[in-house]
């Protein structure tokens, strides 16, 4: 980089400028590093040029900065040197990704090259809408840049900037600086940055701690061995509790009787049975293994289906367990340290409910609450949004009572629909376990369909019925597996219905030909 | 008050002769024109050039002590009808917008002055926003030199080149009579560079003196039979003195090379471009140093013939670099060549695109292509023959074409549009899709994901003239959005005068958000802020009154959901005729937090109360159906993976970049979605009473939870 080597006959110069590109979003302070790199340069009497596309580009979009720098020629003092206005595929030193996609982008625009670019990217990832709105997880597979990075760049740099930026209490952008110091990929010096970022003085404080902090990490990165490519972190796994006697009598019964199960089912069972337990009472843990007893024990595979869903399914989404789990010891706290409330500062929490007339009538003995939910006047006067801010008195106690009916639970018209819709699906699990397991295991699985509150849930259902009527049709058939698969996968996919509806148009195709 | 304070930047507007300057593209046009001796500047705020504009707002005071009068204009047209004043008087004015849009909006009055003529030196300088991050049509502004017989500058783009070009274009309309644009790309806008400052130069003749001793000359003006004459003139004086002064002031460059049986011309604003792409072939050097002999056209309209005839005689070939289509230049080359019977081939458009933007790597590709033809002997093997092997590496890419996720621009955090249009997609689940007119704005977002809302945009301020055909007996009724940006720019008459007079039967909303937001935050009519040296606080609703429209309603706060899509339903339901207008206000939340957090940061520091508001997402609660998400899109709603065994989704999160604004908490319950969110009001400096009561709260909260807890089977992880 900016090597001068002796000009050739042509007279013209060797020296190159060197050349940074930044992949920032909107917001992220990219042209704060890129008018820190720039001041560096500078400071060191170089000439520099940076340009950017900002435009409405900066409303949360990605955006790109571009530098070019060179040191002045002694045998030309009154030239200033030309500098391009934008990167050229394969032509650029320094790649800096301010988040893992945004590195990701740039290797996609051919900005890093194996032979000259060193890559400097934050591991964190900030979704973009499309992975966000997908009803199921459309999070993008963050290996795959792991994977590329390690062959497109002549060096790749990743850590989590985002956390060393929120532990400093400063921007991203400062830890990249100091990333950029840390792979002394620059002719300058660690004062010559630091006094960069005191002369623009703002946040000075702040962004030197991250800039010690980025450069500190990044010199590491770099002393590794360099066969140690850089690799993602671990998706977060699944914790399952111990199937382990906790010394309360009942429950260590129910233990007990439980570690009869296949050892493969251990794990499930204990989140399945502590889930149903929390959510009523040991003796509703009982209820959990009789269901699960009731399914024939050599297909591993089904049974660890339904151990899941059907604790999904026992614990329901009610408005008890809604008002339990907020009221509940503990959760107050953990709202303090995610709002990063400190210990002199006071916390209001405000709850926002929107109860219909079918959760409310849901609290209710069957036969009265039906007859109430027809009710237009009373729908008029539930049905609308309330706010309750839970860490006053009067809320706190309605919340609190309201997750006392739990004991009442078992005699509400909601439990009775709850368990007639889980019945019936259970009745179908085992109605197929005889024949065809596969078709079983997906039944089980299309279960997933179910969830939520509200609209949501009754969405949620209407979809599952669907598919359920279809699995009935299918059944016997050879590919009745795979279709009951395939459906659950297009409802999850399809947040309106429309698409569920197609393909289960398709389905009946296959019984036209019949 | 726009996003952005120049006020550090301002100061290097008094540097003077013998000092250097340092900056963006766009402050040095600023001090250049300070230096010409500008007695007026107006213009347009709009990307690239908007931070013009803030600049020159923010520098008030060194204007008037110059005497300078600066106006921030209602539109283009305004602005360019501004340069009236240098009809008649000596007098330096200069106007700016972005192009092309701007110049379609300010071209009537372009043409009426381009055909009158100007006596002082006239400038427009246009912010051209092509190619990569362009919000408009891809077009070019040529077409308007041509078609009006102004000139059209555009220089190569460093700092330097640039202010030189702003000192040569005012005597370049003065020379001859005609406005000169100056056209600057996208990235030269905010290209950061140096150049020697000279001593700013006050007016030598006020604006004043021209108000005190009008005078007028009726050839000026444009109606027969004047207006035969000016095209007269155009032709026959002013366009030979524009060629014989660029030939004279050398505004044009050639740089010599020494392979000069080829060459290379181009428009000004490519010579960066070529020069990069040359030294990459090994055919130039970082300091400009080229092999190849170059002409630099800075002034693309009009062409100095002579000097095009000069540069290509003696030559086998000459490739020409001009982006943008069609290949006007190219064009008029042929004609210059063939009738002064010079033989060089002319390449253009046929090794380079037709269409789309020079990027270093089209650059690369086209000059390759013309050395390869006339001259592959000068190129060096490396340029030749490239041999990396890249073919592990290029697989491993474009993989990533399936992963990296597209990220176009959006609603900001805490955007308080979007729930305008979490409103419009709860109406639209109740009475089916509408036709939805969207327009120019931050709320032209509305047509991406989550909301996919908006069938066409027709130009700023234009939203509701293109639904206007759609006034016709039908089931449903239209709707067209429109910004308060685009009311005061003209929609409240090509819009909604128009609806009224015309007694369209659908609804407009009007989206105010206290700013111009998409273009920076300034302040416009209906601005809320004090602003010292316009007058604002004038409010839609009154606007949208006094042209007569009936069914107004005004939302003060969008963030109430239910509130909005009530409102849309009642205005797309009601039996009243004539158009329904909605003005849905709240303050930018961008803008909003610039100007609140440091009063908050300050407020807190002195000791007062002070609340901070966030929202939460109770990861137990949710169900991670994300059906919250797709009526959102915030930038802070995201998902995080969990480690509940009996979860298959992702669950939702709010991370700490939220502003409190509650939209996800109203969405949650205008749609019935689901009680997961919560809010969080975090009280700094709480008074003593409030930390008493608080404190002795907790306390009861504590053993209420306690008791409940004991009577429970209690888990490992809870206890953790």
């Amino acid at each position: 980089m900016n090597v001068s080597v002796a000009p050739i006959s042509t007279g013209l110069s060797q020296a190159r400028p060197i050349s940074v590109a930044v992949l920032a979003m909107g917001g992220q302070g990219g042209g704060v590093l890129v008018d820190w790199i720039v001041a560096l340069a500078e400071r060191r009497g170089w000439y520099a040029q940076s340009t950017s596309v900002p435009g409405v580009a900066q409303r949360t979009g990605a955006t790109i900065y571009y530098i070019e720098m060179i040191a002045p020629d002694a045998s030309k003092p009154d030239r200033h040197p030309v500098l391009s206005l934008m990167p050229a595929p394969g032509k650029v030193d320094i790649v800096i990704g301010a988040e893992l996609m945004e590195a990701g982008r740039a290797m996609l625009r051919g900005l890093v090259s194996p032979d000259r670019t060193l890559l400097i990217g934050s591991s964190h990832r900030s979704l973009a809408v499309v992975e966000k709105t997908a009803p199921g997880d459309g999070t993008a597979d963050a290996s795959q840049v792991y994977d590329a990075a390690n062959v497109a760049a002549n060096r790749f740099i990743a850590f989590d900037m985002a956390e060393i930026a929120d532990s400093t209490g400063s921007a991203v952008s400062a830890v990249l600086f100091g990333a950029l110091a840390g792979a002394a990929a620059l002719p300058f010096t660690t004062e010559d940055f630091e006094a960069t970022i005191r002369a623009a003085g703002v946040g000075v404080d702040a962004s030197l701690r991250a800039f010690t902090a980025g450069r500190e990490r990044a010199t590491a990165e770099l002393k590794r061995d360099p066969k140690i490519k850089p690799a993602p972190k671990p998706p977060l796994g699944k914790r399952f509790p111990r199937l382990a006697p906790i010394g309360h009598p009942d429950y260590d019964a129910l233990v007990a009787r439980a570690l009869h199960l296949p050892a493969e089912l251990h794990g499930i069972v204990a989140a399945g049975l502590q889930r149903v337990v929390d959510f009523q009472d040991v003796a509703y843990g009982g209820e959990y293994l009789n269901r699960l007893e009731a399914v024939p024990r050599d297909a591993t595979g089904l049974l660890q289906a339904f151990a899941k869903y059907l604790a999904v399914a026992m614990a329901y989404d009610d408005v008890i367990r809604v008002a339990d789990l907020k009221t509940r010891a503990g959760r107050f706290g953990r709202v303090r340290r995610e709002v990063r409330a400190a210990d002199d500062q006071v916390l209001a929490i405000t709850e926002f409910f929107h109860p219909r007339i079918e959760e409310m009538a849901g609290l209710l003995p069957p036969r009265l609450g039906e007859k109430l939910e027809r009710s237009e006047r009373l729908a008029k006067l539930i049905d609308r949004g309330r706010k309750l801010r839970t860490t006053s008195p009067a809320s706190f106690l309605l919340l609190y009572c309201v997750a006392g009916l739990r004991r009442f639970r078992r005699g509400t018209l909601r439990h009775a629909r709850e368990m007639r819709h889980l019945d019936d699906w259970a009745q179908r699990v085992r109605k197929f376990a005889a024949q065809d397991v596969a078709l079983a295991t997906a039944v089980c699985e299309a279960r997933r369909l179910v969830g939520g509150y509200s609209d949501t849930h009754s969405r949620g259902e209407t979809k599952f019925d669907k598919v359920m009527r279809a699995a009935d049709r299918l059944a016997g058939r050879q590919d009745a597996a795979e279709w009951v698969q395939r459906l659950t996968k297009v409802a999850l996919k399809d947040a309106d219905g429309a698409e569920l509806d197609g393909a289960l148009r398709t389905v009946e195709t296959l019984f036209e030909d019949a | 008050m726009a996003e952005r304070s120049f006020a550090r930047e301002v100061e290097d507007l008094k540097l003077g002769a013998g000092q250097e300057f340092r900056g963006e593209g766009i402050l040095a046009i600023t001090k250049a024109l300070l230096e010409c001796g500008v007695s007026y500047v107006a213009g347009y705020q709009g990307a690239p050039i908007s931070h013009l504009m803030d600049v020159l707002s923010d520098a008030q005071d060194i204007l008037s002590d110059l005497g300078v009068h600066f106006e921030t204009s209602a539109s283009e047209a305004t602005a360019a009808a501004t340069l009236a004043a240098s009809v008649m008087y000596p007098v330096r004015g200069a106007v700016t917008f972005k192009a092309p849009v701007g110049i379609n909006v300010a071209s009537d009055a372009l043409a009426n002055l381009t055909s009158g003529g100007v006596t002082g030196g006239a400038l427009i300088i246009i912010g051209e926003d092509y190619g990569e991050g362009s919000s408009i049509m891809q077009e070019r502004s040529h077409a308007f030199a041509m078609k009006s017989q102004l000139w059209l500058v555009d220089p190569r783009p460093d700092v330097a080149s640039i202010v030189k070009a702003v000192r040569d274009s005012f005597d370049l309309s003065e020379a001859s009579n005609t406005p000169v644009m100056l056209e600057v790309r996208i990235r030269a806008c905010h290209v950061h560079g140096r150049f020697a400052s000279r001593d700013n130069v006050r007016p030598s003749f006020p604006l004043s003196r021209a108000l005190e001793q009008p005078s007028r000359d009726t050839n000026r003006i444009v109606l027969p039979p004047a207006s035969y004459l000016h095209e007269k003139e155009k032709i026959e004086k002013r366009w030979p003195a524009a060629v014989e002064f660029i030939r004279a002031r050398g505004m044009n460059e050639t740089f010599a090379g020494d392979i000069d049986d080829i060459g290379i011309i181009m428009q000004g604003g490519m010579y960066n471009g070529v020069i990069t792409a040359l030294r990459e072939a090994g055919l130039a050097d970082v300091w400009g140093e080229t092999r190849i002999p170059l002409y630099v056209m800075n002034v693309t309209y009009p062409i100095v013939d002579a000097e095009v005839i000069e540069f290509c005689r003696g030559k086998k070939a000459v490739l020409m670099v001009e982006e943008g289509q069609p290949e006007f230049i190219e064009q008029a080359l042929h004609k210059i060549l063939r009738n002064a019977d010079i033989p060089a081939k002319l390449h253009g458009k046929d090794l380079l695109p037709m269409a789309g933007e020079y990027t270093a790597q089209v650059m690369g590709q086209g000059i390759g292509a013309f050395i390869r033809r006339w001259r592959a002997d000068v190129l060096p093997d490396a340029a030749r023959a490239p041999n990396i092997d890249r073919v592990e590496v290029d697989d491993k890419i474009r993989a990533l074409a399936d992963v990296v996720p597209p990220r176009p621009p959006g609603f900001c955090t805490g955007c308080p549009e979007r729930p305008i249009f979490s409103a419009m997609k709860l109406v639209e689940k109740e009475l089916g899709p509408h036709h939805v007119a969207a327009d120019i704005g931050c709320h032209l977002f509305s047509i991406l994901p989550p909301f996919n809302i908006g069938a066409t945009t027709m130009g700023y301020g234009l939203g509701p003239a293109s639904a206007s055909a759609f006034n016709v007996p039908a089931g449903k009724r239209p709707i067209a959005m429109m910004g308060d940006g685009g009311f005061w720019h003209n929609g409240l008459t090509s819009g909604v005068g128009n609806a009224v007079f015309n007694q369209h039967d659908g609804v407009i909303v009007v989206v105010d958000n206290y700013y111009s937001a998409a273009t920076g935050g300034q302040d416009i009519p209906s601005s809320r802020a004090d602003n010292r040296s316009r007058s604002t606080k004038h409010p839609i609703v009154e606007a949208v009154k006094g042209v007569g429209a009936k069914w107004v309603r005004q939302i003060d706060r969008t963030y109430d959901v239910t509130r909005m899509r009530d409102t849309l339903r009642e205005a797309l339901t009601t039996e009243e005729k004539g158009p329904k207008i909605i003005v849905a206000s709240s303050e930018c939340m961008l803008n909003k937090q610039r100007r609140v957090k440091p009063l908050a940061a300050a407020a807190a520091k002195r000791g007062e109360r002070i609340v901070r508001e966030r929202f939460g997402v109770d990861e137990d609660v949710c169900s991670g159906d994300h059906a919250c998400i797709r009526l959102s899109g915030c930038p802070s709603l995201s998902v995080k993976p969990t480690s509940d065994p009996l979860k298959d989704n992702p669950v939702a999160a709010v991370d700490n970049s939220c502003v409190g604004c509650g939209h996800c908490g109203e969405v949650a319950d205008a749609a019935v979605l689901c009680p997961s969110f919560y809010r969080a009001d975090i009280v700094s400096n709480p008074s003593a009473f409030e930390v008493r009561f608080d404190r002795l709260w907790r306390r009861m909260i504590g053993a209420l939870q306690r008791w409940r807890a004991g009577r429970r089977v209690m888990f490992e992880q809870e206890a953790a």
